[in-house]
């Protein structure tokens, strides 16, 4: 590969002082009617590479993508994305291909008089009204997710996890038996204590301060984000969820886990995935890689900002109470 | 103000010089040089994403103690990414492009003698180059320049315990950023001003070309915004420096906890997008005056829907002033704002759909002289539809969630505000290069130009998309962290190939600017075979720009290929012939 680029870079050089040399012509300012043929007909070829570079890119690069949503929640944004994407590459292949067509046929030609035409009010209506109403539709649907995503109000027993950012790693709290995380500032933050919980709150003593996110499938899971120092952002790429997290404030997000990760590591476009990364890693002579669901740190916050993750794993409801029932309480871990 | 008898000093015509021609040459060359150290930075930090672990003597070379052999430290990687931002945005595409073509244009394209205030005018650049001085000066500091990226959020930027580059570096990002936007203030005043104030006769506001409405109404958006963005950046002084906490709560750092208490970073978010956004139409608007004057001169065509190009411009711009909050749908704020700003930023999408059907009608049925700056005009309006498109996904809150501060985003703002700005640039250099300089650009380096820049650019972009679905977050130092993107890392490499293939391209470029000026061919009055005022004046400046009375309008600009007329093209100063419909 990197052959290639310096290959490449030679002849941008070379090319680059052949034309300076031929700066020297002087009469070459203007275009003629034979630049005009060779840069429409360019515009035409270049409306070839165009498209084969967006259908090369679609074909090669599928199987980089994120694979099925692992949340309900998500399956109804990846619907609204596919309609979306689907807009757009007909709009996209439809106007690329007029501005490209038109720059070829219409190339100038000595002596033709371009057509005066300088308005139409039915054309311009058409083109005004048109994505007035189909933007309209994307709104009202783009909506009804976005609030039926952002609304977890009126879900029955959600599990409330606090997930918490510092510079340049991730702690997660479980509230516990009563399902109601103790209160916590970064002022109370000492030894054993990293995330500053309030000890003389009683909603506190039987939270689960652990280093690892395990989620129980099916149960809707309402997330409290906060930050002890810088901006972090929890990204859960394959839940579709994401969240800043903010010093001095607590945010929120919420999603129903719907595939464990034993399911997502079967499901066909991970396999797909996966093999393309062992590939690359047996290449490299790494060690096999295991798909495993992630959250990761999508707000820049410092150095190691590009190595802040933490792993997640989506179980059963009956693993995950026995795993979270295996862990100490805020009372144990600090007494 | 035209007063010829004045002798001229080399100080006072050269360098303190208050004719409008001759500041806009001044931001243009300033812009050129910020855009090649700007340019520059992005070829390193690709060679880095590309290669993580591989050593560069150019980086060696470039980065002295922020490298170790070769490969350079994360510190330095956010700081260039940072400084790229800041420069491509503010000192390139805005001082650069709206400096430059305000500047030359407006007096020249409504028939004025020079700006309102020369003085001002003056004053404006000289801030300018000043801002361009200390943000330079920022690359040099011991701990490296401002790195929170260029959207500074706080605490990041407020902490250097947080990152080194908050601490000197970022005082002198923000004591530039705060002269920038004061220069950036008085030149927008005296845009406004001048367009107002000093038309020819007959030159009514429906007489204007694009290029002035475009100017005026991204002079208004600039007064209107920027001075909020002054405002964010002096209650970060005061929180880094004087120990306010506006932006700043409950903070645990090293071992300490800090006083700050009360303050919200979001409110810098909602402060700083308050401009930002608007910054994307202040960079974007000259791009499309240019190329819709540009279009319609060498289509011989007029431009398709005058009136609906104007009521474009002004509906853009009064919705960029309320749809700051897209760029904040996962910040926390309430999200029922996220669904008010969904619709206010989805609205947007109809002026935009307007003026791009406008430039492919004019296209229709033209008689298109491929002229550099033509194929950039046409390169402008592919890119502005396919980076405009995928403003679909990110304005859709629901959807933003998760592709935002993605690649998926790098991909889509380069597309419609980098790489189209930068496209209206080099088509306004290569358009009015006659007009600032007297002689022509060379048009087979302009052809291998824009042709390779082309290529290099949807080389780049188009396969970015990809990596930011693929989940990739932006920023990121290197992604070996991660075995989940080991799959991306040859789409990078690509990337790394085509984004330097696209930067060589512009050496290309600036040898034509720079040999052009003195080496150039003589340019005739008209090379364009234009309808607009400044092709009336003398080739060789002079104060005043006309010699003598300053020549009035009678119709509008963009009357080619007219039936009933001899020529493809008419003067805004040919009187109409009797009977003739004034279109």
């Amino acid at each position: 590969m990197t052959a290639l680029l310096y290959i490449l870079l030679t002849i941008v050089v070379a090319v680059a002082i052949w034309q300076i040399a031929s700066i020297l012509n002087l009469k070459s300012v203007i275009a003629t009617e034979k630049d005009n043929n060779t840069q429409g007909i360019l515009f035409a070829a270049f409306g070839i590479f165009f498209y084969g570079l967006m259908i090369f890119s679609f074909v090669k690069y599928s199987s980089i993508l994120l694979p099925d949503s692992a949340s309900l929640e998500g399956e109804r944004y990846d619907t609204l994305y596919m309609v979306t994407m689907l807009l757009i590459l007909v709009v996209q292949a439809i106007t690329q291909f007029l501005l490209f067509y038109f720059a070829f046929k219409y190339r100038g030609v000595k002596g033709r008089k371009a057509l005066f035409y300088a308005d139409s009010h039915k054309l311009e209506l058409i083109w005004t009204v048109i994505p007035a109403v189909v933007l309209a539709g994307l709104v009202l649907y783009g909506l009804s997710v976005w609030i039926d995503v952002m609304d977890a109000s009126d879900a029955e027993d959600p599990l409330i996890v606090e997930v918490y950012a510092k510079q340049f790693q991730w702690e997660a709290r479980y509230a516990g038996e009563d399902n109601e995380l103790g209160l916590a500032n970064v002022r109370n933050i000492k030894g054993i204590n990293t995330m500053g919980v309030d000890m003389t709150d009683k909603n506190a003593l039987d939270d689960v301060p652990t280093r690892e996110l395990h989620l129980p499938k099916g149960r809707k899971v309402i997330f409290k984000f906060r930050s002890q120092d810088v901006l972090h952002s929890a990204y859960m790429p394959h839940f579709r969820a994401q969240m800043n997290c903010v010093p001095g404030m607590v945010t929120q997000f919420a999603f129903t886990p719907s595939m464990t990760t034993e399911e997502m590591r079967l499901n066909e476009k991970t396999i797909t995935k996966v093999e393309g990364i062992n590939k690359i890693r047996a290449e490299k002579g790494e060690d096999p890689y295991e798909f495993d669901y992630l959250l990761l740190c999508n707000k820049i916050c410092g150095a190691s900002h590009y190595n802040m993750q933490m792993k997640i794993i989506v179980e059963e409801e009956s693993e995950f109470n026995s795993w979270l029932n295996s862990q100490k309480t805020m009372a144990q871990v600090v007494q | 103000m035209s007063d010829h008898h004045h002798k001229e000093t080399f100080v006072t015509k050269y360098i303190f010089s208050t004719d409008h021609k001759m500041i806009s040459k001044q931001y243009l060359v300033t812009g050129i040089f910020m855009g090649v150290i700007g340019v520059f930075m992005s070829m390193l930090f690709r060679l880095q994403i590309a290669w993580p672990e591989k050593s560069f003597t150019i980086i060696e070379a470039f980065l002295g103690h922020h490298q170790d052999g070769g490969v350079m430290s994360p510190d330095i990687y956010l700081a260039l990414v940072t400084i790229h931002g800041t420069i491509m945005v503010f000192f390139v595409l805005t001082a650069g492009l709206s400096g430059t073509f305000s500047n030359l244009l407006i007096p020249l394209q409504i028939g004025a003698r020079d700006m309102a205030s020369g003085f001002l005018n003056m004053v404006s650049y000289w801030l300018f180059f000043l801002s361009s001085i200390i943000m330079v000066i920022s690359l040099f500091v011991e701990a490296g320049p401002a790195s929170a990226g260029w959207t500074i959020y706080p605490p990041l930027s407020a902490l250097p315990q947080a990152i080194p580059g908050s601490g000197l570096g970022m005082t002198l990002w923000l004591v530039s950023m705060a002269i920038f936007i004061a220069s950036s203030l008085l030149g927008a005043l005296n845009y406004i001003v001048t367009v107002l104030n000093l038309r020819t006769v007959g030159m009514k506001m429906t007489r204007l070309p694009l290029t002035i409405w475009a100017f005026f109404i991204t002079a208004i958006i600039g007064v209107v915004s920027f001075p909020v963005l002054l405002s964010a950046a002096l209650l970060l002084i005061f929180d880094r420096s004087f120990g306010t906490s506006f932006y700043l709560s409950d903070i645990f750092i090293q071992g300490e906890v800090l006083h700050y208490q009360g303050g919200s970073p979001v409110l810098f978010e909602h402060l700083f997008w308050f401009l930002g956004h608007p910054e994307v139409y202040i960079v974007l608007l000259p791009a499309l005056g240019i190329t819709s004057e540009i279009i319609s001169t060498n289509s011989r065509k007029p431009i398709f829907g005058y009136r609906a190009m104007i009521g474009s411009i002004i509906a853009i711009a009064f919705l960029s002033t309320i749809v700051w909050g897209h760029h904040m749908f996962v910040s926390g704020m309430n999200p029922f704002l996220g669904s008010v700003f969904t619709f206010t930023t989805l609205l947007i999408a109809i002026p935009s759909a307007v003026k791009a059907f406008n430039y492919i009608t004019t296209l229709w049925k033209g008689n298109l002289q491929m002229n550099p700056a033509m194929l950039f005009s046409i390169g402008l309006v592919s890119t502005f539809i396919s980076g405009g498109l995928t403003g679909l996904v990110l304005g859709d809150s629901a959807l933003d969630i998760n592709v935002h501060d993605t690649y998926f985003v790098v991909a889509h703002f380069h597309l419609v505000m980098g790489v189209s700005a930068i496209y209206g640039m080099f088509a306004g250099v290569y358009h009015w290069f006659p007009k600032m300089y007297g002689r022509m650009m060379n048009k087979t380096l302009g052809y291998w130009h824009f042709w390779i820049t082309a290529v290099a650019a949807y080389g780049v972009f188009f396969p970015m998309h990809f990596i930011g679905l693929a989940g990739l977050p932006r920023r990121y130092y290197s992604n070996t962290a991660f075995p989940l993107f080991d799959d991306v890392a040859d789409v990078n490499i690509v990337i790394t190939m085509f984004a330097i293939l696209g930067g060589a391209a512009q050496i290309i470029f600036l040898a034509n600017f720079f040999i052009s000026i003195y080496k150039g061919k003589k340019a005739t009055q008209n090379p364009w075979k234009s309808n607009t005022l400044e092709w009336t004046t003398p080739i060789e400046h002079i104060h005043g720009n006309w010699p003598g009375e300053i020549p009035a309008v009678h119709r509008w600009p963009y009357d080619y290929s007219k039936p009933g007329h001899e020529e493809d093209f008419v003067c805004q100063t040919t009187p109409l012939m009797d009977g003739e419909d004034p279109s």
